[in-house]
């Protein structure tokens, strides 16, 4: 009588989980994730939703990247912040994107912001919270702008203005002040950017630049360091020069590139 | 409140509060022996803090024109219930000093008797000097971290304004004893919630209204945001002329955003 082994059906397997807590309790050292210890934010204006991010990533107390992008695309109407671990929101988002993309084909219409809210939840819920990813979804389609956020353990809200990471106090309590119905566009952008300048100077895992991202009727602009408050300032003005000769030469020897002459077979034909 | 053993060389030790040997020549051990105590002593109850029970939470304060002006709810939560709704957690010590107390509340009312012990001796010296702000500061200081290091800290964070000779002064102090000055400063949630906003919106010729409503909107946000507070604040203000601990009042909050209305209209399962 063979076992029958059944093919995983794909998804999480728990198995190495006991192996990593003995592991764990044996005294090994896990390397710590790379988190985005962020500062992300989103509100609804008069005809769009802007949404902002900061961009620095940490790897413990060390910054890991003093300009990455936080703002990831998920359809050409829909834009989706991220905070926590950035494996997790990186590999969510384009996974949604993609589902987003074929949906699109499918159905021939534009997509919704519910739908990608929807298999956010649903796929962050199916793995109870493992998958470490605090996002803020904004997007305007047919029925109007929306902005969610969405939890790691699969929850969301529906807010007229949201904050996640661990900047969220911070942007909240400029919002909380200063955050009416009916903004126009610019004073939503200056809102947004004045947030997220509040996580960048007052929280300690957000940093560098302001992302922004405005998304209106038809029209999306990703405003990439809309505003660089962290120049390096201490760098000599006068520039700096390297003289030749300042730097002593002690042999020369020029070997030429040989190009070497590969021929390529014309190609194979297509398989079936 | 639990069982603790502790083995000091001597009886006197015990009474000082702090480990006390001798130290004796051969000869005179026997007669040493008989006179101190080498038995370990029973402690049956060493009330240590090691939790809070009623608890306030932030204490925003900040510098302003004429002086120093600091605000906190009135709110005394034990655990997760709002048991007292009347809590002053602002009190004048002396003429020139104000204090606004977070955390354990029997904690700050020991504190106070500690304060106006001083403050009473320093009077009775009548010599024409009073303890100022920088002064009572340094001694909360003292206290506080000689506590900590004794394992039974007072379970408080506070921060401490006054005026004198003109000069105003703002200062913390914690439980583990840190201590800074600043020109705004909180406790608690505060520090996430009310910070950033007077980082950016602070000045130092602020007016006494220009004030009270910088304050305000600190206080309206730690509203809405910290789960342990309540819509009933209490404003005091410290100047040269004297201190000033206004009645309680509330804030005016808006819950009409049109999002709120109906969330999961576009969404089902969303709030």
């Amino acid at each position: 009588m063979t076992d029958l082994e059944l093919p995983t059906k794909g998804g999480f397997s728990f198995d190495l989980c006991r192996r990593n807590e003995m592991l764990l309790n044996n005294g090994l050292h896990m390397p710590p994730f790379r988190k985005t210890g962020t500062t992300i934010v989103g509100l609804v204006f008069q005809d769009g939703v802007v949404l902002g991010a900061d961009t620095r990533a940490t790897e413990g107390p060390i910054v890991a990247d003093k300009n990455c992008e936080k703002i990831h695309f998920m359809s050409p109407n829909i834009y989706c912040c991220g905070a926590g671990t950035a494996a997790d929101t990186e590999a969510v988002t384009d996974m949604v994107s993609s589902q987003l993309q074929l949906h699109r084909y499918a159905t021939g219409r534009e997509s919704r912001v519910v739908t990608a809210l929807t298999l956010l939840k649903s796929h962050l819920f199916n793995y109870q919270g493992h998958v470490s990813a605090a996002l803020v979804l904004g997007g305007v389609d047919v029925t109007g702008p929306h902005l969610h956020t969405v939890y790691p353990h699969g929850s969301t809200d529906t807010l007229p203005f949201a904050t996640m990471g661990s900047g969220s106090l911070a942007a909240m309590s400029v919002f909380e002040s200063k955050y009416k119905e009916g903004l126009t566009r610019e004073e939503g952008i200056e809102l947004v950017a004045e947030a997220i300048c509040a996580g960048i100077f007052n929280d300690l895992g957000s940093g560098s630049n302001v992302d922004v991202c405005v998304i209106t009727k038809g029209k999306t602009e990703y405003l990439r360091n809309y505003q660089l408050p962290n120049p390096r300032t201490y760098i000599s003005s006068k520039g700096y020069t390297f003289v030749k000769g300042q730097t002593e030469v002690l042999s020369t020897k020029i070997t030429q590139i040989q190009h070497k002459v590969e021929t390529v077979q014309s190609g194979d034909a297509m398989e079936e | 409140m639990q069982n603790v053993e502790i083995s000091i060389p001597t009886l006197n030790g015990w009474l000082l509060g702090y480990p006390v040997t001798y130290l004796f020549s051969n000869e005179k051990l026997k007669k040493a022996t008989g006179v101190v105590s080498m038995q370990s002593l029973h402690i049956y109850k060493i009330y240590v803090t090691r939790y809070p029970y009623v608890t306030g939470t932030s204490v925003i304060a900040m510098k302003y024109k004429d002086g120093v002006i600091m605000a906190s709810d009135t709110a005394g939560s034990y655990g997760s219930t709002l048991r007292y709704k009347s809590v002053e957690r602002i009190k004048t010590v002396g003429d020139h000093t104000i204090i606004g107390a977070s955390g354990e509340i029997s904690d700050f009312q020991e504190i106070m008797r500690y304060l106006d012990e001083l403050i009473l001796y320093d009077k009775m010296w009548d010599d024409g000097n009073s303890l100022g702000p920088k002064e009572v500061h340094n001694y909360l200081n003292r206290i506080m971290y000689n506590r900590r290091n004794k394992f039974n800290p007072l379970y408080n964070s506070l921060v401490l304004g006054g005026v004198k000779n003109g000069q105003k002064y703002l200062g913390t102090v914690n439980m583990i004893g840190t201590h800074y000055e600043d020109d705004h400063l909180a406790t608690g949630f505060g520090n996430h919630l009310a910070r950033p906003i007077l980082r950016s919106e602070w000045r130092e010729d602020l007016t006494f209204e220009e004030a009270v409503k910088l304050i305000e909107k600190c206080l309206l946000v730690l509203l809405y945001r910290d789960r342990s507070s309540i819509n009933k604040f209490q404003i005091a203000k410290i100047t040269a002329e004297g201190t000033t601990i206004h009645p309680p009042y509330s804030l005016r909050t808006y819950w009409g955003f049109s999002h709120f209305q109906n969330p999961s209209k576009g969404a089902a399962g969303t709030w």
